[in-house]
């Protein structure tokens, strides 16, 4: 046990690893912070009982009886005193256990107790990004956009999760823990952000190829934010005002892109693939994977593949000179 | 070795020494054939003594030299000695494809190999080590080691016992070729629908899991079976039930949850086929099916899985723990009970492993409760294992130390499995790095460091010559530091939130230092297995020679020569004591009475190991090894074509029946 | 022997990578294969008219990755807004063996790119060429023109027949550079 030293080491790296957009300790909602809160409890108790199984091993293996003694000879006071002492570990064990058992228990009741009223989110799992449909009882008011899901601080957020294919998994670490998006069912489960940020999620489940690259952020923000946000997903594309996104636009429509995407406003009205109406809001395209800029658009647009190999997104044969524009249109789309 | 016995050796067990003498016994009233006058024209071990006794058995119990010889022997320490290789070469190739995944996890976004193949891989590593390794490698060991401890000369039903190795080797051969090919199963190790189902999963490739399913599953069955009547009925006179050593005792309650838990996978698997091949729709939503049902299906098998896998660990900590602290075990009937408890919990865990899949709340606590209680019996051993070396004089070898890392490892993942039983905990780990390193810790804590153990314990009983110590404790320093620098890690990576079975991540995410660092340790962890092959190569070579009984243990095993003869022990030993090599040093009570012309065995009762019987055991056969290829080809075929099924039943009834065909043997002529 | 063993073995390896290879970039270098594809005997001249064929099929029609794409294209690009599930509706049946341009998958590739009168629009440029190959190569599996093997199972999805993996093998359309249906348009 000499070589304790770098396990010590690497029992602090925590403390300095729980930061992070993307942690179950870096907690940043009421459910996340229960929940690591009860985790370290577990750890504290576990770790416990790890250090005293050892000490004992230690204390075991360090003990000295006389040597060449038959080893079928037993001592009936050793006995007695080790039975003793088993039992009341077990005991202790059992304690131990049971009221983690109802520790677990409570915890469960609190964070699964759903409030009412609030937002509710329609969340499709799809290989491999995430589609999201904000639901409002005017029909009109209902719009659908894609890897990005912006919440009101402090209001229980309620997320209906399916899946168009392949089991996948909705996980917010910051905000609560994963539920899976099964295919033929529909799970629920409510998040809510206690101040504003953007956390980052990604697919849980093992759900093929691009597994991986299958992100998503929630953005947390102010109610007046989060009101004007929703006003401006909801109304139609900005249509170009200048020559180049006009042309940009053109070769959108010309293109295979029309036959996935749609862009409320315009033509284009694929349902297969995301929403791109504000595409240029949001902070990330290829699900979590590049930043939205010009530069990873086109990149994105001429290579696919290369970003994310086996995406359904095809590669799509441009001119030269129609990378710019095309890049520059969908960018614009605020 | 021989030695007269004296009545008072042999309390408990009185009718043994009718059975040496000749004289009439047995219950009042029962005929019983051990009580039958030997045939004056059959040559009986009673009446040759020495060296002419060992060579006229091993003569009889030997097996032929040639292709033919070695494809039909039935020698439970042949067919054994193949099924440790077999496993273990595939512990190699399930670790190579996981440091292949480590590299390309080294650095975020690299490029090393794609997604395609790493999606591969870690099907492969994870169908591997489950089903190849680790299931296989806890029955190839029962499989040699079962029929010594018990002290009978050869398994029930070898003849099955050889056609499951070979059903084992071609199943195993088969994935892995098919791997080579590209078309490795790219699903997961429980290969998920709709994911592997028809829709998501073109080709063969889930097929090729599925199928492997069934070779495993059908051969670990049929090992199952062989294991629980040799422990049953081939028990040597006077091993009451509770004086079978508690390896047996584990091998015995593991070959009853495979027995239990298996059929619940293949169902799985071949429903899934079905699906695939047929268009039936078990899990297709949209037709009524369940995506579900298929996760309950795995799970009833993957959980006590898990178990299967650890059990026979708990065999071979049990054995050298005793050996190395030179004291009996302690609390043996509380083991015994904790195995038993173990075996049975284990089939009521399995919803933990489906938390997030919205099951209903109470339900879910209902396991949480259950899972949580499986540290009980886990407990239990823990503490008795230490209490028997705070009693005992430990002796620091080779063997001891890995278990000393199996205590130190196996603690921390099962202290980690109780944070998963909680349902709340759990949603956020589930599916993360934090239960990769879970299982790992309990599984290579659990089963590879005892199973390192117990290859450097019993090497000396396998060839007769013992491994270097010095690499030995070089080996353990390695296998332990590696293992901690790669797997500690990643318990603080899931936690940062990186989901598994990714083939990469985003640079920012700030997993890339924990990542490297498991890498470098995996880089370790392998050179330990490097230098362990080197040790076994290197040994079976030039190691000194280790004699019958090298580390000065208790278990029958011990008894017979090294490597074993062919009939295991020239006369079967009379069992007084658990640990009959400390009760009776230097000499052996035997009986005697069996016949040396015939694979006679002594067949005894249940629960007080009486002799019952003289019943002689298959001769070799090349049957078993052409039935496993008729069922290779069945089950190929069967991938492909549903009418396999039928052509291919034909074979494999005509190999059955050379197979089951009925020989008059001495026994039927008398 | 030896030779044999291992040519055949080499064959097997080859034809199973070749099923289940996944390839997912397109040539970027190759906007379009180029075919010409004749529909009628008739040509300038004797001989008969020219044709050239890329070739390409085989890489697509025997790869069940490609394939199980293209089936996914076909519901996202609403082909059975026309031909339903093969059978035919407003657009003529697919998993017949009657073919009014051809049912080789060059001239499928060719439909589906240049569309065809009375109703088939054109594709090209709508839909990426490699991406037409793999509709061309889903539609050859409707009745069953490519290997068992590579051919879809059934959908997770209500069913409407046997999946293509289970229907009969097709009539083979063998390589004759006019198809006999091109001779009596209908």
């Amino acid at each position: 046990m000499r070589r304790i030293g770098p396990f010590l080491v690497l029992a602090l790296l925590p403390l300095g690893g729980c930061q992070g957009w993307q942690s179950a300790l870096d907690a940043h909602g009421p459910a996340a912070g229960a929940l690591a809160r009860m985790f370290w409890i577990f750890v504290a108790v576990l770790a416990t009982v790890w250090v005293l199984t050892m000490i004992a091993l230690v204390l075991a293996l360090r003990r000295r009886r006389a040597p060449d003694a038959d080893p079928l000879a037993t001592d009936p006071g050793t006995e007695r005193r080790m039975t003793v002492t088993i039992s009341i570990a077990i005991a202790l064990t059992l304690v131990t256990v049971v009221s983690l058992t109802g520790l677990s228990y409570a915890a469960q009741k609190v964070l699964f107790a759903h409030k009412d009223g609030g937002l509710s989110l329609l969340v499709k799992g799809q290989q491999w990004w995430w589609q999201v449909t904000y639901e409002d009882a005017q029909p009109n008011r209902v719009f659908t956009t894609a890897n990005e899901i912006h919440i009101p601080v402090g209001e229980p957020v309620l997320i209906k999760l399916e899946s168009s294919d392949v089991i996948h998994s909705f996980w917010v670490p910051s905000l609560t823990g994963k539920m899976d998006a099964i295919t033929g069912r529909q799970n629920q489960i409510q998040i809510q952000a206690d101040r504003p940020g953007v956390y980052r999620g990604q697919c849980a489940e093992y759900c093929g190829l691009q597994h991986a690259h299958m992100g998503l952020l929630v953005v947390a923000e102010s109610k007046e934010d989060f009101e004007r946000w929703r006003e401006q997903q909801i109304s139609s594309a900005i249509p170009p005002t200048d020559d180049e996104r006009q042309r940009g636009m053109e070769i959108f429509m010309s293109k295979p892109c029309v036959m996935c995407h749609q862009i409320r406003g315009t033509d284009a009205g694929g349902k297969v693939a995301p929403d791109l109406t504000h595409v240029g809001s949001r902070r990330t395209i290829g699900a979590g994977t590049l930043e939205t800029t010009r530069g990873n658009i086109a990149a994105w647009i001429v290579d696919p593949h290369g970003v994310k190999p086996g995406v359904n997104m095809p590669t799509i044969q441009l001119d030269p000179d129609e990378v710019q524009p095309l890049a520059t249109y969908l960018e614009g789309l605020k | 070795m021989t030695r007269a016995i004296t009545p008072h050796d042999l309390d408990g067990v009185p009718e043994i020494s009718r059975l040496a003498t000749g004289e009439r016994g047995g219950l009042p009233g029962v005929q019983s054939e051990a009580d039958a006058p030997p045939s004056p024209d059959e040559l009986r071990d009673d009446q040759v003594d020495g060296a002419e006794l060992t060579a006229r058995l091993a003569k009889t119990w030997g097996t032929d030299r040639g292709l033919v010889g070695t494809l039909s022997t039935v020698d439970h320490k042949i067919i054994g000695r193949r099924y440790i290789v077999t496993a273990i070469l595939f512990l190699f190739l399930g670790g190579l494809s996981a440091v292949v995944m480590r590299m390309q996890l080294a650095v975020p976004e690299n490029r090393l190999v794609g997604p395609d193949l790493y999606n591969q891989l870690f099907t492969m590593h994870g169908t591997t080590m489950m089903f190849l390794f680790g299931v296989p490698i806890g029955e190839a060991f029962a499989v040699y080691l079962v029929p010594l401890m018990v002290g009978t000369r050869n398994i029930a039903f070898p003849r099955l016992n050889a056609y499951s190795y070979y059903v084992y080797l071609f199943g195993g051969l088969m994935i892995w070729v098919a791997f080579m090919l590209n078309i490795g199963p790219d699903v997961g190790w429980f290969a998920y629908v709709p994911l592997s189902g028809p829709e998501f999963s073109p080709g063969k490739r889930a097929d090729f899991w599925a199928q492997m399913i069934t070779f495993t599953e059908v051969s670990g069955i049929a090992v199952a079976i062989s294991i629980i009547v040799t422990v049953f009925k081939l028990r040597a006179p006077g091993m009451t039930l509770d004086r079978i050593p508690l390896f047996v005792w584990a091998e015995l309650i593991n070959s009853f949850v495979i027995i239990f838990a298996l059929p619940a996978v293949v169902t799985a698997s071949a429903t899934l086929m079905m699906d695939r091949l047929v268009g039936t729709h078990f899990f297709n939503p949209a037709e009524g099916g369940d995506a579900l049902l298929y996760q309950h299906l795995f799970w009833f098998f993957g959980h006590p899985e898990v178990y299967i896998i650890f059990l026979p660990a708990t065999g071979w900590v049990s054995a050298i723990v005793v050996t190395f602290s030179r004291r009996q075990a302690f609390g043996y009937i509380a083991l015994v009970l904790s195995l038993i408890a173990t075996g049975f919990l284990s089939f009521g865990l399995w919803v933990h492993h489906m938390f997030t899949t919205g099951l209903p709340q109470l339900g879910a606590s209902f396991f949480t409760a259950s899972s949580m209680l499986i540290a009980i019996p886990n407990g239990i051993q823990i503490f008795c294992w230490i209490a028997t070396l705070w009693d005992g004089r430990p002796v620091f070898r080779a063997p001891l130390l890995f278990i000393l890392g199996f205590f130190f490892i196996f603690v921390a993942g099962g202290l980690s499995g109780i944070m998963l039983a909680s349902v709340p905990l759990d949603t956020q780990v589930h599916d993360t790095f934090f239960v990769v390193a879970h299982f790992h810790y309990v599984l290579i804590g659990g089963n590879v460091f005892p199973l390192i153990a117990a290859v450097y314990y019993w090497f000396p009983k396998f060839t007769g010559r013992m491994m270097s110590e010095r690499l030995g404790k070089w080996h353990f320093w390695l296998a332990f530091i590696g293992f901690n620098v790669t797997f500690f890690p990643m318990h603080i990576t899931g936690l940062m939130g990186m989901p598994r079975r990714v083939y990469t991540y985003l640079p920012e995410m700030g997993w890339a230092n924990l990542n490297l660092l498991s890498s470098a340790g995996a880089v370790l962890f392998f050179g330990s297995f490097v230098l362990f092959l080197y040790n076994i190569v290197s040994s079976a070579r030039r190691g000194p020679l280790a004699g019958p009984n090298p580390w000065n243990a208790g278990t029958l095993e011990w008894a017979s020569a090294s490597p074993p003869m062919p009939q295991n022990f020239d006369r079967i030993p009379v069992v007084t004591n658990r640990e009959p090599l400390w009760a009776h040093r230097g000499s052996l009570p035997v009986v005697a009475g069996l016949s040396v012309e015939n694979r006679e065995q002594i067949v005894s009762t249940i629960t007080h190991g009486r002799a019952d019987l003289r019943e002689s055991t298959p001769e070799p056969s090349i049957w078993p090894f052409m039935a496993a290829i008729a069922t290779t080809i069945l089950f190929v075929g069967s991938m492909f074509t549903p009418w396999a099924l039928v052509w291919g039943s034909i074979p494999l009834a005509v190999t059955l029946m050379g197979w089951f065909w009925p020989k008059p043997s001495t026994e039927d002529e008398r | 022997m030896r030779t044999v063993l291992i040519l055949s073995l080499a064959a097997v390896v080859l034809a199973a990578c070749e099923r289940e290879d996944r390839d997912y970039r397109s040539n970027p270098v190759t906007a379009e294969t180029n075919e010409k594809i004749a529909l009628v005997p008739l040509s300038a001249g004797p001989g008969g008219p020219t044709e050239q064929r890329s070739g390409l099929g085989k890489d697509y029609e025997e790869n069940a990755y490609h394939i199980s794409q293209g089936q996914r294209l076909y519901t996202w690009f609403n082909c059975n807004g026309c031909h339903a599930n093969g059978g035919g509706d407003s657009g003529p049946a697919l998993m017949d063996d009657r073919w009014i341009y051809g049912g080789q998958i060059e001239n499928i590739v060719q439909t589906i790119r240049e569309g065809r009168p009375n109703g088939m629009p054109s594709f090209r440029g709508k839909i990426p060429d490699d991406q037409i190959w793999q509709i061309a190569a889903y539609i050859r599996s409707m009745g069953r023109n490519v290997p068992k093997p590579a051919a879809p199972s059934r959908k997770d999805d209500m069913s409407p027949g046997p999946a293509e993996q289970r229907r009969p093998p097709g009539e083979v359309i063998d390589g004759g550079q006019i198809p006999p249906s091109a001779q009596m348009p209908q």
